[in-house]
């Protein structure tokens, strides 16, 4: 009998709304469309910081591009009148995912600090999450990819290189964030401080379009940025919760 | 009841049924050959390069993820539907037109799952570690994840699996008795194994029978749950045209739609081949006939449903992915679906078409193509338009995942050969069942029935 009781304890904890707001962080990107010019940077950053690899013309042609940061370029109107919306795309750390529920063998998890986790160890390759992934930001090793000459000596050795067969996506730079927990541990601090760990793509934005923090600080320059009202979130009707807002862009021309 | 079954004797039934066990011809062997090099060739080889290359090996791109392996894998699983289901719904509506024809209809289940289990093996990017899908016991304490549909889905196949091989062996038994006491040499060791001491009495009738019709029963809410839940794979995601509530009738109609058709097609090979003529008779096609022809209408049906509620959705992803399946690039793909799968089988009203067996062969072969390209183009259309227009894509099959499409057919085919070979084709004690027993009158026989 205690078994079940046991187990019904743990169920209702388990299920109960709001079971990741107890846990210390809540990482939140936003982003201002306002100030993102879709110079690619941040694409570039996210490459050189996370071993993605550089897959090459003829995987490119066959639509098996690896960047976990994208910059979606949309066109509006008719030429010669024609304006570029670049929105830069990456993986939402949903808070209600479609990836997580899919995988068969959990694979991709949602951590304690609101991350949507993936662990490469841990995947089969079902592609499940990609499918069920509506902002399609979950990348796919289609095969086993190289460095050439000296590239191979600029890895990361924070990430690891993954193989074939498994399915990667946006950390939001998780090394970093480990990394800045640790020092502030090793400092005596319960928490990361504001500013203290910042993304490869944040940290090279050069008009300081995307923002990262701390959602549970109100201080954090990222709370600050959530109450503005320009705030959305991208497929919102979906209900799946992400973790990274953005700022609506405001047409000079309309106002 | 057909006329020529009361010249059948009792006897006949046991020579011409152990007669196709133990006579093997060259032209066996030589399709046996074939079938066997075509698996290798076009389905392990192939396949060992995409291990060593990767998923690369084959067509899948950024937003189609899932081609063509899992399109088999759905048909594959669809095609199983109709033997072990279809034989438990006839055996206990004591349909008399079943007896015949029901072992191979679940040879053909036992065979497709396992081609299916293959598909997957083939559709995953590390196969080497399938095995973390199931909830085994370990060290590290790891379970799959329960809230998947893909784990439903393993749970699902394998007990159906585990059901299917319990029924078509368990009817069986006496048949295996029977043979071994009309074999010699290996052959008859192999049947003392296989019918596990059955000698005929009585009891042994009794708890035959009870069991059979308990299993029977057990089975049909497997069927349908099995491709309910394949069907949530689907379903259960956000990708518009896929997240519908109808997909579950969905796929399981189109599944007993697909197996009834490949039951069309083994009798036809097993009557022309085996010599069953006088087994697997036009009654057979007739009865057959009429529920694919029920079965396309509810399958034309639900596609209309389909497309009608997809646009009443007047969901901006919604009808883009609705047009794309209607006009887009794969539409050619859909239309000719539509051709064979609904409006082909309109000519199954005729009762001379039904009755006919190489126009039932063609319509049948017809049928599943059209329901293969059905399940390539859930795949195929849905994946390639999703919701955010700059990942849109298009999916075309590579070379290698055609070729394991044609080597996994050789493979079913393998597997099948080898069973008409070791299982009793046909039923050889209901068959009897059907007969005038050798003490009775005809006359007798036929006010029964």
């Amino acid at each position: 009998m205690s078994l079940i009781d046991d187990f019904l304890a743990r169920w209702h904890e388990y299920r109960r709304p709001g079971y990741y707001e107890e846990f210390d962080y809540h990482w939140t990107m936003t982003v201002d469309l306002d100030r993102c010019t879709g110079c690619e940077a941040c694409v570039t950053a996210c490459q050189a910081e996370n071993n993605t690899p550089i897959v090459g013309e003829d995987a490119i042609a066959r639509g098996r591009h690896m960047q976990w940061m994208r910059i979606e370029r949309y066109w509006e109107g008719e030429y010669p009148d024609v304006k570029l919306r670049a929105i830069p795309m990456f993986c939402q750390h949903c808070d209600a995912a479609p990836c997580e529920t899919v995988c068969p063998v959990s694979a991709t998890y949602h951590n304690q600090d609101g991350l949507n986790a993936q662990i490469y160890n841990r995947c089969i390759g079902t592609r499940s999450c990609a499918v069920y992934c509506p902002y399609e930001v979950r990348y796919f090793n289609y095969n086993n990819h190289h460095w050439d000459e000296p590239l191979d000596q600029q890895l990361n050795p924070d990430v690891s290189v993954r193989e074939k067969g498994v399915m990667e996506k946006c950390t939001f730079c998780i090394q970093r964030i480990r990394q800045a927990k640790d020092a502030a541990k090793d400092d005596g601090r319960r928490r990361v401080q504001d500013g203290e760990v910042q993304p490869a793509c944040v940290q090279t934005c050069p008009t300081e379009a995307l923002v990262f923090g701390d959602r549970k600080d109100p201080d954090s320059a990222v709370s600050q940025m959530l109450g503005n009202e320009r705030a959305y979130t991208v497929l919102e009707e979906l209900n799946t919760d992400p973790s990274v807002v953005y700022l609506k862009k405001v047409d000079a021309d309309a106002a | 009841m057909q006329r020529r079954h009361e010249d059948i004797k009792f006897a006949d039934v046991n020579n011409d049924i152990v007669r196709s066990l133990v006579e093997t011809g060259p032209r066996y062997y030589v399709t046996l050959a074939i079938a066997v090099l075509i698996t290798l060739a076009c389905f392990f080889f192939p396949w060992f390069y995409q291990l060593y290359y990767g998923i690369g090996a084959a067509g899948m791109n950024h937003p189609t993820v899932w081609g063509t392996y899992l399109a088999s894998f759905i048909f594959w699983i669809g095609l199983s539907h109709s033997g072990t289901l279809l034989s438990c719904v006839l055996h206990i509506t004591n349909s008399e037109w079943r007896k015949a024809m029901y072992r191979s209809a679940e040879a053909m289940t036992l065979f497709s799952l396992m081609v299916a289990a293959m598909m997957v093996m083939v559709h995953v990017g590390r196969p080497w570690f399938i095995h973390w899908a199931l909830p085994y016991p370990n060290q590290m304490e790891l379970w799959p994840n329960f809230r998947s549909p893909l784990m439903f889905d393993v749970m699902a196949i394998t007990t159906y699996l585990t059901g299917s091989s319990i029924f078509i062996y368990m009817g069986s038994i006496p048949d295996f008795a029977a043979v071994r006491d009309r074999t010699t040499g290996w052959r008859h060791h192999m049947y003392v194994l296989l019918s596990l001491g059955w000698r005929g009495t009585d009891t042994e009738w009794h708890r035959l029978g009870w069991a059979y019709t308990f299993l029977a029963v057990l089975i049909i809410p497997l069927a349908v749950s099995v491709h309910s839940i394949v069907s949530w794979d689907f379903a259960m995601s956000i990708v518009p045209s896929l997240h519908q509530t109808i997909f579950a009738p969905y796929f399981v109609v189109g599944a007993i739609y697909s197996g009834t058709a490949g039951i069309v097609t083994v009798m036809f090979v097993l009557r022309k081949y085996m010599n069953f003529e006088h087994y697997i008779t036009k009654v057979h096609f007739d009865n057959l006939g009429k529920l694919l022809l029920a079965l396309s209408l509810i399958w034309t049906y639900i596609n209309v449903v389909e497309v009608f509620t997809g646009w009443y959705s007047n969901d901006s992803a919604e009808l883009e992915s609705l047009r794309y399946k209607l006009f887009g690039f794969y539409a050619p793909l859909y239309w000719e679906m539509i051709l064979f799968c609904a409006v082909a089988p309109l000519l199954l009203i005729s009762k001379r078409f039904r009755t006919s067996f190489v126009p039932m062969l063609i319509l049948s072969i017809a049928i599943n193509i059209g329901m293969y390209t059905e399940r390539f183009l859930i795949v195929g259309t849905s994946l390639s338009r999703q919701y955010l227009p700059d990942s849109w894509g298009v999916y075309v099959p590579s070379l290698v995942e055609i070729s394991i499409l044609v080597g996994s057919i050789a493979m079913f085919c393998t597997l099948f050969l080898i069973f008409v070979k070791i299982f009793p084709s046909v039923s050889i004690y209901e068959v009897k069942e059907t007969l005038p027993a050798p003490d009775e009158g005809k006359t007798q026989w036929q006010a029964t029935h």
